[in-house]
């Protein structure tokens, strides 16, 4: 297994690490996107992520299911009793789905070994499968094909995946957290799909000298070393990790008060987002982004943080404003603190 | 903007001198040595299939060591080819999988040979992007699953002759090398060979290479005043110059390896030279540069030599000019590829409307390359004959079994195939462009200027001959616009129409641009790619409602722009003011679109500024004009 850059050497792009950490903690948050630049490190951070993340408890299915839920247990797990599910710490998968990857490898298939040599029909988990829990990374979002597209959305909406072939049926459990990247350049995001990302984050190359040498510079040395520089990051790495679990144990205790909550929809209002997910993603991101901060309630300055990452994907397009819909947020931020 | 290897002489226009020619293949010599040295630096070759190039290539393949693979990979090759999948003849004759390596794993440890880049699809590139970036190439296809370690170095061969004819970005943008052949003549330059045994030292020495901080220092800053935004480039060079280092036998690369980094790694890439105004002037040195590709041939050449199609060309030779001193003032005024590079600008722009893929493709064509196969119905798309096989093939066993169990099935069946199996192959076409002309009748300025317009109008349609293009005309005076001509592929008629447009009143720009939007949004429903060519000189005096105020007028022309900008498609504002004003530019701005004065004084200030400005000595051959 070939080493991953350490997340927490990554130079700059706050804003990609806070959402993908966010994520980490909440996973409800309901995916990122990272649009932007070339060559700014979109598909390192979010391949870093896996490193920083704590493990999880699982059962030993190929579905990895939660001990601590089991209304959300596979059927394999349902069919044993309690004591036979199995009990292991597992790393949270982070599954990359490349391009050219084919529909029954995505939803899963025919076991292809037993069904050629036995004539036997079984199931293979696919990468939804694998993602389970976890965060599956699609790079260059935009260029993959409409109907894995909308297979993905399907499944990620319903947190199942249903595979229903010749006698062979089976559903199970697929929930994780989508992260896309790509470059507007090569096309933008259908409105159906930008508005399923909880998180939406726009990435810019770092434009004084200085970052950049340093940027170049940790490259240089990580793939000359990837052992030794992984090593140098890893007490580092290890303390993002522990922010995340410790922000994950504080997560149901951290209030939200009623003032904050009215914020947040006259924020909404304000931008004339549509519907009711931009607010709650909101609430919930920022909820994590206290717990991140060992805070125990949430207020106003989480609010102002993470309404551009929450709210710009939502916005509809106004042809008369030539401003970006990130400025348009953060000027509706500003209004409503003077206000 | 697609910036592509400054080639590297005028090229064409003038024979080049032979020891001029002797200089530029020393250079390639080098390229490719480097390239050699370290393939993962990847390298985009520029040239045409001819002589130079094989022997560039074969100068390239004897200098590496034997084993290593070398593998040519078409242009039309599928996602499939490349990351491998089942192998459906051995899987169903062994009854069990049996996995065929895809041309990316198969290549691990040597070089993939890009033939065609320029036409590789995007989603090819996003394979090959991924192998450099990871060094192992994923199989998720066919019911497998596996995960295939591809050290590879790619060279692609970059046969684009045009701006918006480049590998895909994707690709580009991970390969550090770009070298053009352009002008590089092996004959008559001793030692023109590559040292297989030179180059096999390097290779080992490379690992004990290192840069010190004062050389990652300055191709950081190189890349900074070259205007490039990756910060892969810089990345790429230092590699670059380690891999010169290596091959000068030095463990710490010097002040020449460091040059050379930057002029075959970062120059090719610069989007501005230092010394240039930031302020915007990109076009200005862009269009300075395309002057030296040698594209001067087209611009001298009337497009009358075509002869694909007899009608059109007799109906063209009208459009050779009444007024030489007209269209010279014109020409003055439009920078020769001005179409190619709007085109370019289009691509790269989106139309929202479009949906998640590029504007420049029609939604489902069925005739084009082939990109890919999904489940479908063969009575709407065409079938995929082997892709339907794969997909059966795993089920084969499991039928026969059911078959067998049922007693009516009398007839003897090698191979069952059921619905569901069925695959069919998806096309891409490419749309064609329509360019959308909008012109100022107006007596205000235009009046004065009208005559130069028109000849700048003929020069744009020449070029759109010769791209075969589709235009439309609409011009605007007095209270409103018309639409004199729809979308046609007549240029004779639009000609027509332009000489006998009259001019005087007032200047409805606002109505003048939203007829161009209107016609150019029809021609992205139709699936084309729409560009709008706007002259004016921006001095609105009609509102919208046809009420004559010059405050109304302009706000309504702004909002008319900013509706331009919000739909993606690309614009171009041609000043017709006597000097460049602030309204056309203003206008401009808000259409986000490109500006041009007409004509332009700037263009021997900015030669100067050009030639002034330090930088090594390729780039002084390729963009300072003597």
């Amino acid at each position: 297994m070939r080493l991953a850059f350490p997340f927490a050497a990554i130079v700059g792009q706050d804003q990609m690490k806070l959402a993908l950490s966010i994520a980490a903690v909440d996973p409800a948050i309901g995916g990122v996107l990272v649009f932007g630049d070339r060559g700014t490190g979109k598909s390192t951070a979010v391949r870093a992520l896996a490193a920083v993340l704590p493990e999880i408890e699982a059962a030993s299915c190929p579905y990895r299911c939660d001990p601590a839920r089991p209304d959300e247990a596979c059927e394999t797990c349902r069919g044993k009793p309690k004591s036979r599910r199995g009990k292991a710490r597992v790393p949270v998968p982070v599954v990359d789905l490349p391009l050219g990857a084919t529909e029954d490898r995505i939803a899963g298939s025919l076991d292809l070994e037993r069904a050629l040599s036995a004539g036997e029909k079984r199931f293979e988990p696919g990468l939804l499968a694998r993602a389970n829990r976890g965060f599956l990374y699609i790079d260059e979002i935009n260029l993959l094909e409409d109907h894995l597209v909308d297979l993905l959305l399907d499944v990620a909406a319903s947190g199942e995946n249903v595979v229903e072939r010749e006698g062979l049926s089976v559903r199970h459990p697929a929930r994780f957290v989508l992260v896309g990247s790509g470059n507007p350049e090569e096309g933008e995001l259908r409105p159906q799909l930008l508005d399923r990302f909880g998180l939406s984050v726009e990435v810019k190359t770092p434009t004084d000298l200085a970052t950049r040498i340093e940027v170049v510079k940790r490259r240089d040395a990580f793939e000359r070393d990837p052992a030794g520089f992984t090593a140098r990051f890893e007490a580092e790495n290890d303390a993002v990790r522990g922010a995340i679990l410790a922000a994950r144990e504080r997560l149901a205790n951290v209030a939200v008060p009623d003032e904050t909550l009215e914020k947040a929809a006259q924020l909404s209002i304000r931008l004339g987002t549509d519907g009711l997910r931009g607010e709650l993603t909101l609430m919930r991101a920022a909820r994590a982004l206290a717990a991140l901060q060992g805070g125990a309630e949430v207020g106003w300055p989480h609010l102002a943080e993470l309404a551009p990452l929450a709210l710009s994907h939502r916005l509809r397009r106004d042809p008369l404003d030539e401003a970006g819909s990130a400025t348009r947020v953060t000027r509706a931020v500003g209004e409503l603190a003077a206000a | 903007m697609t910036a592509r290897p400054i080639p590297a002489n005028d090229g064409a226009a003038s024979p080049p001198e032979t020891a001029d020619a002797a200089a530029l293949w020393q250079e390639a010599l080098l390229c490719l040595s480097l390239f050699a040295v370290d393939p993962g630096l990847g390298l985009r070759l520029a040239a045409r299939a001819g002589p130079v190039r094989q022997q560039a290539l074969k100068n390239l393949r004897a200098s590496l060591p034997p084993g290593e693979a070398w593998r040519k990979l078409p242009a039309g090759a599928s996602p499939a080819a490349l990351t491998g999948g089942l192998d459906l003849a051995a899987s169903l004759a062994a009854g069990r999988p049996i996995a065929e390596k895809g041309l990316i794993a198969a290549s691990d440890g040597g070089v993939i040979v890009a033939a065609m880049a320029e036409r590789m699809a995007d989603d090819a590139a996003g394979l090959l992007a991924l192998a450099l970036d990871r060094g192992t190439v994923p199989i998720e296809r066919d019911g497998l699953s596996a995960e295939l370690p591809a050290r590879i170095g790619v060279l692609a061969l970059d046969e684009g002759m045009e701006e918006d004819e480049a590998p895909p970005h994707a690709l580009c943008e991970r390969l550090g090398l770009w070298l053009s052949l352009d002008g590089a003549d092996p004959r008559g330059s001793a030692g023109g060979h590559l040292d297989a045994a030179a180059i096999a030292a390097a290779r080992d020495r490379l690992m004990a290479v290192r840069p010190d901080e004062a050389g990652l220092e300055t191709i950081c800053q190189a890349a900074m005043a070259f205007g490039i935004v990756s910060l892969r480039a810089p990345h790429l060079a230092l590699r670059a110059a380690c891999a010169s280092a290596a091959l000068a036998g030095r463990h710490l690369p010097g002040e020449t390896d460091i040059e050379t980094a930057i002029r075959l790694v970062l120059l090719p890439r610069a989007t501005t030279l230092p010394g240039m105004p930031q302020d915007g002037n990109e076009d200005d040195l862009s269009a300075a540069r395309d002057e030296e590709d040698g594209n001067d041939a087209t611009r001298n050449e009337p497009p009358q030599d075509d002869v694909r199609d007899r009608a059109e060309e007799t109906e063209t030779g009208e459009i050779a000019p009444q007024d030489e001193t007209l269209i010279e003032a014109a020409d003055a005024g439009l920078p020769a590829d001005l179409l190619k590079r709007l085109a370019a600008m289009a691509r790269s722009r989106q139309m929202p409307a479009g949906g998640g893929r590029k504007g420049a493709f029609a939604g489902r064509a069925r005739r084009g390359r082939a990109i890919g196969t999904r489940p479908g119905d063969p009575r709407r798309d065409r079938l995929d004959l082997v892709a339907t096989l794969r997909a059966a093939a795993p089920w084969q066993t499991i039928r026969r079994r059911e078959r067998s169990g049922r007693q009516t099935d009398v007839l003897p069946r090698p191979l069952e195939i059921r619905a569901a199996d069925i695959q069919v192959r998806r096309h891409r076409g490419k749309a064609e462009t329509a360019t959308i002309f909008a012109v100022d009748a107006s007596g205000s300025a235009a009046l004065a200027r009208l005559a130069e317009a028109k000849g700048a109008v003929e020069r744009i349609l020449a070029e759109c001959y010769v791209r075969r293009d589709r235009v439309a005309l609409a011009a605007f005076r007095g209270t409103r616009a018309d639409v004199l001509l729809p979308e046609t592929r007549s240029l004779t008629r639009a000609k027509r129409c332009l000489a006998a447009l009259p001019a005087g009143g007032g200047t409805p720009l606002a109505s003048g641009i939203l007829a161009a939007l209107d016609l150019a949004k029809a021609s992205a429903r139709e699936g084309r790619t729409p560009l709008i060519a706007l002259l004016t000189d921006g001095r609105a005096n009609i509102s919208l409602a046809g009420a004559a105020g010059r405050p109304q007028a302009m706000e309504d022309a702004r909002m008319a722009a900013a509706a331009v900008r919000a739909s993606g498609i690309a614009a171009l504002v041609i000043d017709l003011a006597q000097r460049p004003s602030e309204a056309a530019r203003e206008i401009a701005a808000a259409m986000g679109a490109s500006y041009l004065a007409l004509p332009r004084a700037d263009s021997q200030a900015l030669a100067e500024l050009v030639a002034a400005a330090p930088r090594g000595a390729l780039a002084s051959r390729a963009i300072a004009r003597p």
